[in-house]
């Protein structure tokens, strides 16, 4: 993980694609979302959606694992420059999640974040708080899902 | 993925749904659940999906600020979500969500944790453009054994209004 003195307002980090296959899908839903428009095609050809559909917090989680790849490639890049990486931090929460348009079977979702706030911690003075603008767009450039995420991240040690 | 178990039902949606807008009223409490979470799930569900040592291994947890092996917050949304999945959305004529006005993570999800959903019925309107349907805002609170609030959610729900044809019973979530 990266420090907070590393991190500055603006920086915009392209996270990587997804494409969400009809199995997944379905693996997740069946685990945690079994609503019939993510489970079964028929079902989904006849609800509002139209089609099978990814369980929204499918796609939040598929967002997380390109976001936490990016700094892990990130703390490679650290240590291969002899540099010791940042612990990670827990996010106390996140705020304006919107699902705009549905996942469906076969699109191909490209993940990005972009830092809007950086916000110096009284209480937790080994700490920052990074807020990030996070966006997911499908194939053809339409908005899927957006939210606004806060999490702690490590200062470097003044020692 | 985790496991699939079976410790809250099969979840394949009701064919004929009991729940309308119309039954959800603001000032309306439900409780739901309970889901055990184990260390096992807590890990499957990192290595998947937010692979952070703090969520992966008990020993890289206990030096981080977290201070011991705690789920993804993704994790316990997706947990909260099949708790009022097994609990009402099933049976209720759900159009999905459009979003949520926020998720604060408030304390760690532990492994051994045994979860509860309580909603809080806050407003709902009827769609303009949409008659067919409405909106239902709701306050989620999941709660741990020692009734400690480890998660706040408040998802704005979409769902059918009930149809003529139904008969018009009223149903309670």
């Amino acid at each position: 993980m990266r420090y907070f003195e590393d991190m500055h307002v603006g920086e915009r980090t392209e996270l990587g694609s997804h494409t969400f296959t009809a199995d997944e899908i379905k693996a997740f839903a069946r685990r945690y979302d079994p609503q019939l428009f993510h489970l079964d095609e028929d079902a989904a050809a006849h609800s509002h959606f139209g089609r099978l559909c990814a369980s929204g917090w499918h796609t939040t989680a598929v967002y997380m694992r390109h976001f936490v790849d990016s700094e892990l490639r990130e703390a490679e890049a650290m240590r291969a420059r002899g540099e010791t990486p940042a612990n990670d931090g827990p996010s106390p929460g996140i705020r304006e999640l919107r699902w705009a348009k549905p996942v469906y079977a076969g699109d191909t979702i490209t993940f990005a974040r972009e830092v809007i706030e950086l916000r110096e911690m009284t209480m937790r003075p080994g700490w920052g708080l990074t807020v990030a603008r996070n966006t997911a767009v499908n194939q053809h450039g339409e908005l899927v899902m957006s939210f606004v995420g806060a999490k702690f991240a490590q200062r470097r040690s003044k020692s | 993925m985790p496991q699939e178990t079976h410790r809250i039902g099969q979840g394949i949606g009701a064919a004929v749904p009991k729940l309308y807008w119309e039954d959800f009223t603001p000032g309306q409490v439900c409780e739901y659940g309970a889901y055990e979470v184990t260390a096992d799930e807590i890990k499957a569900f990192a290595a998947e999906f937010d692979p952070q040592p703090m969520h992966l291994d008990e020993e890289a947890a206990r030096a981080s600020m977290i201070g011991g092996l705690c789920a993804s917050g993704w994790h316990s949304c997706a947990i909260m979500m099949r708790i009022i999945a097994d609990g009402f959305v099933l049976d209720t004529a759900s159009m999905g969500a459009t979003g949520c006005g926020e998720v604060k993570w408030l304390a760690p999800v532990r492994p051994g944790d045994r979860l509860r959903v309580r909603m809080h019925v806050l407003d709902r309107r009827r769609s303009k453009s949409r008659p067919e349907m409405g909106f239902v805002n709701v306050r989620l609170d999941m709660l741990n054994a020692a009734d400690a609030r480890v998660m706040t959610v408040t998802p704005h729900f979409m769902i059918e209004c009930r149809p003529a044809s139904s008969g018009g019973a009223e149903a309670r979530p």
